[in-house]
């Protein structure tokens, strides 16, 4: 009963949503503005209805209802509930499902809380999000029915076992929640296109939801990296793998969208490029979704994957991508050009940052689908991978830190390079004073990881330069939450550039009682032992490590063997220390009495993580502090501060 | 005009990415890699005789003057098994066969041989992939012809069916 | 203090003989000489497992990637430079087994790429500057 209802609540809330694209046509092509106000509560109980739908999908996930051939496909009654319930959308039909949740819920916050928007361009977007919306149930009703029914099974399949992780509850929502938060910036290009209303209100109307969907998508890269570094039990935390450049692509383009928009919201500049970038983050966002989905391209996340339903998807995006990229070249000739640019100004800076954030983004995508193209065309195969992904967008990404070091210490309209350089002279000090330390005590280490370094020195101190001087107590949340993020981008360059240049690696074949270094560490193998764990068997190795001079401690790398379905997932020991990690697996290919262990000891590689999650608090703050001046505008109108500084 | 094509270009550009990905589904990969071997002459390799009662393999064995085919098999290979009925009647019309276990022992492989039947004139173990990867092979079963001057001529990926009896036949047969 | 115990349950689980330090088997084994195992980690993160395919041959569990970490390893162990390992294994299996693509005609506009973007993204900001004759 519980699949019928989720079933009927999708079909409701489909229909819905056609009503609501079909209210804002009329309210906007027809001129019929008195069925406008009818298009907030549609969009509300659409969304309502996809979360009961969502919610009943969790139900029978929850109670391992074989019935459904989604849950007989993917759950297995004997999982730990965390992952039952995760396990919704651990697969193709539950992610969509959670895919247009979210897609709805976005389109019903917009209709509730967006008041700054002029009324026709609301409509025109809130219609644009249905469109979106509507594509996708059509998705999931015609090829990807998550309430399938399926008579006689007994027991599921079972989820794939690198999923049974707690990072399957938080990563997948998050990262969708940045994906498909996108999609309000799509939808108000799209209306803002529609009723020719570009300019620096419609910035400062957008910017809030892009810089939400940022903050989730920031978390999501993050959480999704930490996740792989752990569970995959091989050291890296990035790998260029086309799922993840798929997320790291709406990523860029939304981090270029953030900084444009504060130039259109401040100097009505801009304006076509905004208005392109908010369409490309949300395309690259579905592409993103596409790649991942049609299993199109090899990769180490590819589960649940379908070709068949990848031309579904593909029509989707030709029909939404084009349609809005055809309506930005026929309407944004009509739309006057904005303000022009000083060289040295913080506009000229943030143009740079758009131009590499772009470049960089172009360099990710040719990469991620240079061998598809390829293999297309002449049935050549090669492969794109770390050596030319590093080669392309490392020097890149310095160059984006430079930007980010001197951008905040500009003024906008203009300003003089004496006085610039007087601004960051104390960061030009930190970042030669890290060369000089790093030449004398570092040793040998690549290029590329030793300016990572110089540059996070530069960015780390000029980040905060904006602050000095300034009543702290006073100064906009806005602005702190700019230091926050540029500070958490040192701070997580300083973490790569490390883990690049000062990792150690040992891997030994060792017995009971012996003992093999890695860095600073000895680590001393006790034993082995096998015991049951809640759903697989567990072998587990017991290693005591120490520092010369320092207590023991235990670590125990381990090996979990699931049997539904048959497969060993590693679990790595990690131990953590102010300075850095300690990293050991226990490999699968053991002899009788020897036991193979992979030591790392990598150095400060935390901050990578700490540094991604500075970065979505720095966003979250800032949201935090443009909301917050929204209302006491709305409050208090004849106290607008309306002169912004971003 | 120039500012019109520009704002064009992100259409075009999107529409040619889109273009690629139908092609991409229309013509999914075969994920499958093929030896680079094949046309050159059988790499340098020894393999120790993995059962007692047949001899090993090494590459001078593939000179002398007649075609064979090499199968590069292990007795843990589930789809290997059903390729044993094909090679044993190609065993029956006359074809020389031999075989590469790899990660095998000798014990898994009588037992398999005992189950399955025989079709090998001579099994080579490869404890350490090192004829494999010599051969350029990416998995098992793969079977491979080799003609009477030790020049690998043909590689077959997967299972040996009937549908592929005749290639392999043809092959062997050209250079005879 | 639970430490303790843990490990004193551990040997009585597992007792094990310390063996005498068999061969080293380099599919899972460091190199000795660290400057070789560097240089030997560094390919293997650049070798695609034929297998498995989404990994580079150093984090994948397959049989053939631990093959082709021992070939590598044994490789430079015997003074032969990162490259031409990497030319052996596509002199075997094709461009596709590394993950680093060569610059030759088909790979041309890869490598183009970046420029391109950079000059024409370049070109349209050049267009949007306006400079200030002081």
């Amino acid at each position: 009963m519980i699949a019928e209802a989720g079933l009927a609540a999708l079909w409701l809330a489909a229909a819905l949503a056609f009503a609501q694209l079909l209210v804002g046509a009329l309210a906007i092509g027809r001129n019929q503005a008195s069925l406008a106000p009818a298009i907030v509560p549609i969009a509300i109980a659409q969304a309502m209805l996809a979360a009961l739908a969502f919610a009943c999908l969790i139900a029978v996930f929850a109670r391992s209802d074989m019935t459904v051939l989604l849950v007989a496909a993917n759950s297995h009654s004997a999982k730990p509930m965390l992952y039952k319930i995760a396990g919704t959308w651990g697969n193709h039909e539950g992610s969509m499902l959670l895919w247009v949740t979210i897609l709805g819920l976005s389109g019903a916050l917009i209709a509730l809380f967006e008041r700054k928007l002029r009324a026709d361009t609301k409509v025109a977007t809130l219609a644009a999000q249905a469109a979106i919306a509507l594509g996708f149930y059509a998705f999931l009703l015609f090829s990807s029915n998550p309430f399938a029914r399926i008579a006689g099974v007994v027991e599921g399949a079972g989820l794939n076992p690198l999923l049974q992780d707690p990072g399957l509850a938080f990563h997948p929502p998050t990262l969708y929640a940045g994906y498909v938060g996108m999609s309000a910036g799509f939808s108000f290009a799209v209306g803002a296109l529609v009723t020719r209303n570009v300019g620096p209100d419609f910035a400062r109307a957008m910017r809030p939801w892009i810089l939400g969907a940022w903050v989730f998508l920031t978390i999501g890269i993050t959480a999704g990296s930490y996740w792989a570094y752990y569970t995959l039990g091989w050291g890296g935390w990035w790998f260029w793998d086309p799922v993840e450049n798929a997320s790291l692509m709406p990523w860029l383009a939304a981090t270029a969208l953030l900084h444009s928009v504060t130039v259109l919201a401040t100097r009505d500049g801009l304006r076509a490029w905004t208005i392109m970038l908010s369409v490309l983050a949300f395309s690259m966002s579905m592409v993103g979704t596409f790649l991942v989905r049609s299993g199109i391209l090899t990769s180490v996340h590819s589960f649940a994957v379908d070709p068949e339903r990848g031309l579904f998807i593909l029509a989707l995006l030709a029909l939404y991508i084009g349609g809005a990229l055809a309506l930005f070249a026929a309407r944004i000739g009509t739309v006057a050009e904005g303000n022009r640019f000083e060289l040295v100004s913080r506009e000229a800076a943030l143009v740079m940052n758009n131009l590499i954030l772009t470049v960089v983004l172009v360099v990710v995508l040719a990469g991620t689908l240079y061998p598809l193209i390829l293999e297309a065309a002449s049935g050549a195969k090669i492969s794109v991978g770390a050596p030319y992904f590093n080669a392309t967008a490392g020097p890149l990404a310095l160059i984006l830190m430079v930007l980010l070091a001197v951008g905040p210490l500009l003024r906008w309209r203009a300003d003089r390079p004496r006085l610039v350089l007087d601004r960051i002279a104390p960061a030009l000090f930190a970042a030669a004073a890290g060369l000089l330390l790093l030449a004398a005590f570092a040793g040998r280490i690549g290029v590329l990881p030793l300016l990572g370094l110089v540059a996070a020195a530069l960015v780390a101190i000029a980040s905060i330069a904006p602050l000095w001087k300034r009543n702290l107590t006073r100064t906009p949340l806005f602005t702190w939450g700019m230091v926050i993020a540029h500070f958490g981008c040192a701070v997580s360059i300083a973490g790569m550039a490390c883990d690049a240049a000062f990792t150690k690696e040992n891997m030994v074949s060792v017995a009971a009682n012996e003992t093999r270094g890695v860095g600073p560490f000895s680590v001393t193998l006790l034993g082995v032992r096998e015991r049951a764990g809640p759903n697989y068997q567990i072998l587990e190795a017991v290693l005591s490590a120490r520092k010369p001079g320092a207590e023991p401690f235990a670590m125990t790398p381990q090996l979990h063997a699931f049997s539904d379905p048959p497969m060993t997932t590693n679990q790595a020991a990690i131990e953590t220390f102010w300075n850095g990690q300690l990293y050991i697996t226990l490999g699968e290919n053991s002899e009788q009495d020897r036991f193979v262990l992979r030591m790392w000891w990598k150095p400060f590689v935390t901050l990578i993580w700490i540094g991604g999650a500075l970065i979505a608090l720095g966003g979250a703050l800032s949201l935090l502090g443009r909301v917050r001046r929204d209302l006491w505008d709305s409050r208090w109108p004849w106290q607008s501060t309306k002169t912004v500084r971003a | 005009m120039t500012r019109k094509l520009i704002l064009w270009l992100p259409f075009g550009l999107l529409m040619g990415l889109f273009a690629a990905f139908w092609l991409g589904l229309e013509r999914p990969s075969d994920h499958i890699i093929a030896s680079r071997m094949v046309g050159q002459p059988l790499p340098e390799f020894a393999a120790e005789a993995a059962i007692p009662s047949l001899p090993g393999l090494a590459t001078a064995d593939f000179r002398d003057g007649k075609p064979r085919l090499l199968n590069v098999f292990a007795s843990w290979c589930v789809p290997c098994v059903q390729e044993i009925p094909m090679l044993l009647r190609l065993q029956q019309a006359g074809v020389e066969i031999d075989g590469i276990a790899v990660h095998d022992n000798s014990a898994d492989l009588s037992r398999f041989l005992t189950e399955n039947g025989n079709p090998y004139d001579r099994i080579g173990l490869d404890q350490d992939g090192k004829a494999q990867i010599a051969l350029g092979s990416a998995g098992v079963p793969e079977t491979f012809v080799i003609d009477g001057q030790g020049k690998v001529i043909y590689q077959h990926i997967g299972v040996v069916t009937e549908a592929d009896m005749a290639d392999l036949r043809k092959m062997l047969a050209s250079r005879r | 203090m639970k430490r303790a115990a843990l490990f004193i349950a551990a040997l009585i689980l597992a007792p094990l003989a310390a063996s005498p330090i068999a061969a080293q088997d380099y599919a899972e084994v460091s190199l000795p000489d660290p400057e070789q195992e560097s240089q030997a980690l560094a390919l293997m993160d650049s070798i695609r497992c034929v297998v498995c395919q989404g990994q580079p041959i150093s984090g994948s569990n397959a049989d053939l990637a631990g093959d082709m970490r021992r070939l590598v390893r044994e490789h430079i162990a015997a003074g032969e430079s990162p490259e031409q390992v990497r030319a052996f294994l596509v002199g075997k299996y094709g461009d596709w087994v590394s993950f680093k693509p060569v610059v030759r005609s088909e790979t041309l506009p890869l490598w183009l790429v970046p420029l391109l973007a950079l000059l024409g993204g370049g070109w349209l900001v050049a267009n949007r500057i306006r400079v200030r004759k002081a």
